[in-house]
């Protein structure tokens, strides 16, 4: 797909460290509205290719443009949030001196400026909006609880709340079902899904039941590229896939 | 705007906090000058004076919390801050001397005609106006702020590195102010002040004055502090302090909130020192000292950090047994001292307040269980929202595992 038509356009990205290339050569295109699935052994490059996109980390080469035309090598990570990509780290991190409530509202969009937040008064509208947030991510009952007290999974499904507090444009989602029972894993594979009715989602997981629920586009990280990218049958079918990957 | 920015910084806490304040400053004062001397009430002018030094302690324990406690930032130079504008202050007291100097020069400090200088130099312009010198307690500290804090954030220094760098500032600052050709009176520094704003500085009535202003200082900053904290902008600097790249990819600009706090925080601290130096009548290269930054931050752990008041209260009871202690047994208070820091790092993590406010919300918590077994439809567990963002003071329920609060405790030092 061309870059200009794209949400995100990744073309040729490599990144090492030390010598070691942890991406090398990577390309993939994220079309407006997608969902998309990345697996791939440890170690493939899934989680350093997020901090490339949201600009924790440089890349020796390539070129990363979001909205077809915005090159995002050259921007931070506070600016490449305000322009609209939301991340979920792989280590669920919440802020956990502050309520529930609290993370939803520093997440919240909204100017993010020091004096804005100064004499900032919430407002209806934004109460509003954490209210559904809550109940989105049935949090609601624990809504005065610290962060620090919820559940692992608990702490997964209020970071995508914050996720989606932001109201991004495209969110990247290391590993969201990471340390979840099977009836978790499978309702966050519902939110997500949910979530992607509006919204363009790259997700990250090493879960094939999970991302076989997803029912999306799937691409194969493996040593820093692209490996194989199709239906998850169609990714399964390829021998280097099951060499590397699914043959394990 | 303003005001529900301001009405914010009322709740019960701060209510008792400014109580006490506001009796201490209308009643230590009047103490002194109305109660007969010899009679139970009167307050001798040496404790006045005393008082008014821990004043202007808590307040620079105030600016430290702000920085420490809620953004993270373990400032070890604090101090710096302080002595700036403790010699802004005093180099309008020095210039108030004019011809009563023991060379009558009208013009120049006593030290400066001894080291034979003919003129002024440029840096001391201004001084001999009172809000000239106002003006540069506050610009001064914050401007240095500013500046060192501009590349300290932008370049993402944290944790001890950044501590060492604040420490190295003020050894730097420390060395500069002893040479005699900086013009700041070397080793003696300022001193041998007569009057402010035209009172006599040994008076009563000015020391009362100056505890008086030292109790005001800290009531407004007090306020500013507490209004700043239980802003969304105090919510961030905890997030800041909890998970700092977290914030950054939500949006906020780390640096820009680091900065913001930090320079308002060395204006406070140089607040501080303005209103120690007519108090104790002297300002010298010492109070660059590395080991007085390092104090402070004693002061704010021992109070509590992140709590506001307990940086106060700790910088009042230390310097309180400081007191006590150079009197009775002067050799064993810089072993007293450590040990009280061992002692609080290892049995009161959260300060006296951080332990008495969590021990009292587990005791309300409490209450409101056995209320709700008695029947009550109010559950536990549900207490009124957002508790703003105490960082020692698990606000609304006592934390069901060790592991959990654990987790939650600020880690300054990465
Ligand atoms: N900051 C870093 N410094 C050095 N090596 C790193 C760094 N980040 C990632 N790596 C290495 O890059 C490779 C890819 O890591 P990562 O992107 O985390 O893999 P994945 O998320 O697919 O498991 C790994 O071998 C990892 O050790
Ligand atoms: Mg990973």
């Amino acid at each position: 797909m061309a870059r200009a038509t794209s949400l995100l356009y990744l073309d040729g990205v490599s990144v090492s460290f030390d010598g070691f290339k942890a991406l090398n050569e990577l390309s993939l295109t994220i079309a407006p509205g997608e969902m998309r699935a990345i697996i791939g052994p440890n170690g493939a490059g899934k989680t350093t290719m997020m901090d490339v996109i949201t600009g924790k980390t440089r890349p020796d080469s390539g070129e990363v443009f979001f909205d077809g035309t915005i090159d995002l090598t050259g921007e931070d990570e506070a600016s490449i949030a305000e322009l609209g990509i939301g991340r979920k780290f792989q280590k669920p991190t919440v802020f956990e001196s502050h309520t529930v409530w609290d993370n939803l509202e520093l997440a919240l969009k909204a100017p993010r400026g020091p004096f804005a937040t100064l004499f900032h008064v919430i407002t209806g509208g934004e109460k509003k909006r954490i209210e559904y947030l809550l109940e989105l991510i049935r949090l609601g009952g624990k809504r005065s609880e610290l962060a620090a007290n919820l559940s692992h999974g608990q702490k997964q499904w209020l970071e995508i709340g914050m996720l989606l507090a932001q109201d991004p444009k495209l969110l990247l989602v290391d590993e969201p079902a990471a340390g979840m029972t099977d009836a978790e894993t499978a309702e966050t594979a519902e939110l997500l899904k949910d979530i992607a009715n509006d919204h363009s989602v790259v997700v990250v997981e090493h879960d094939m039941v999970f991302v076989r629920s997803l029912g999306v586009k799937v691409t194969v990280l493996h040593e820093g590229s692209v490996l194989a990218e199709g239906s998850l049958d169609h990714v399964s079918a390829n021998d280097r896939v099951v060499e590397v990957y699914l043959g394990r | 705007m303003m005001t529900s920015f301001l009405f914010r910084a009322l709740d019960a806490r701060a209510g008792i906090f400014l109580a006490i304040m506001a009796a201490a400053i209308i009643l230590v004062p009047a103490a002194n000058l109305l109660a007969p001397e010899g009679s139970a009430f009167h307050v001798p002018n040496y404790a006045v004076t005393l008082m008014g030094k821990y004043l202007t302690y808590a307040l620079l324990a105030l600016a430290v919390d702000l920085v420490w406690g809620y953004c993270g930032i373990l400032s070890l130079g604090h101090a710096a801050f302080f002595a700036l504008g403790g010699y802004a202050m005093g180099m309008y007291l020095m210039r108030q001397i004019g011809t009563r100097g023991v060379y009558g020069d009208p013009n120049l400090p006593d030290f400066m005609v001894f080291l034979n200088w003919q003129e002024l130099p440029w840096y001391w312009y201004g001084f001999d106006m009172f809000w000239f010198a106002a003006l540069m307690v506050l610009l001064v500290p914050g401007f240095l702020a500013f500046v060192f804090g501009w590349f300290a954030f932008r370049s993402r220094v944290t944790g001890v590195y950044l501590s060492i760098i604040t420490q190295a500032l003020t050894y730097a600052l420390l060395l500069a102010f002893f040479r005699n050709d900086m013009g700041f009176g070397g080793n003696n520094g300022l001193t041998d002040f007569k009057d402010i704003l035209g009172f006599d500085i040994q008076a009563d009535t000015t020391r009362a004055g100056l505890f008086a202003a030292s109790g005001v200082a800290l009531v407004l900053c007090f306020i500013i502090c507490r209004a700043l904290t239980r802003s969304k902008l105090g919510k961030v600097l905890v997030a800041v302090r909890d998970a700092e790249s977290r914030t950054r990819f939500l949006g906020y600009r780390v640096e820009h909130y680091k900065l913001f706090v930090w320079t308002l925080s060395a204006m406070m601290a140089g607040i501080a020192g303005a209103l120690y130096v007519p108090q104790v009548g002297i300002i010298n290269p010492g109070e660059f000292a590395p080991a007085n930054s390092i104090e402070v931050v004693i002061w704010v752990a021992v109070g509590g950090r992140g709590t506001l008041v307990g940086a106060v209260l700790g910088a009042v009871l230390v310097n309180f047994a400081k007191t006590w202690f150079t009197g009775a047994l002067p050799d064993i208070w810089l072993f007293a001292l450590g040990g009280l820091f061992v002692f609080v790092t290892l049995f009161l993590p959260k300060g006296i307040v951080g332990t008495v406010s969590q021990g009292w919300t587990a005791l309300r918590q409490r209450k409101v269980s056995a209320a709700y077994e008695a029947g009550s439809d109010v559950p536990p567990g549900a207490p009124p929202q957002s508790p703003g963002a105490t960082a020692n003071v698990s606000a609304t329920k006592p934390n069901p595992t060790p592991s959990a609060s654990a987790g939650a405790e600020p880690q300054p030092a990465e």
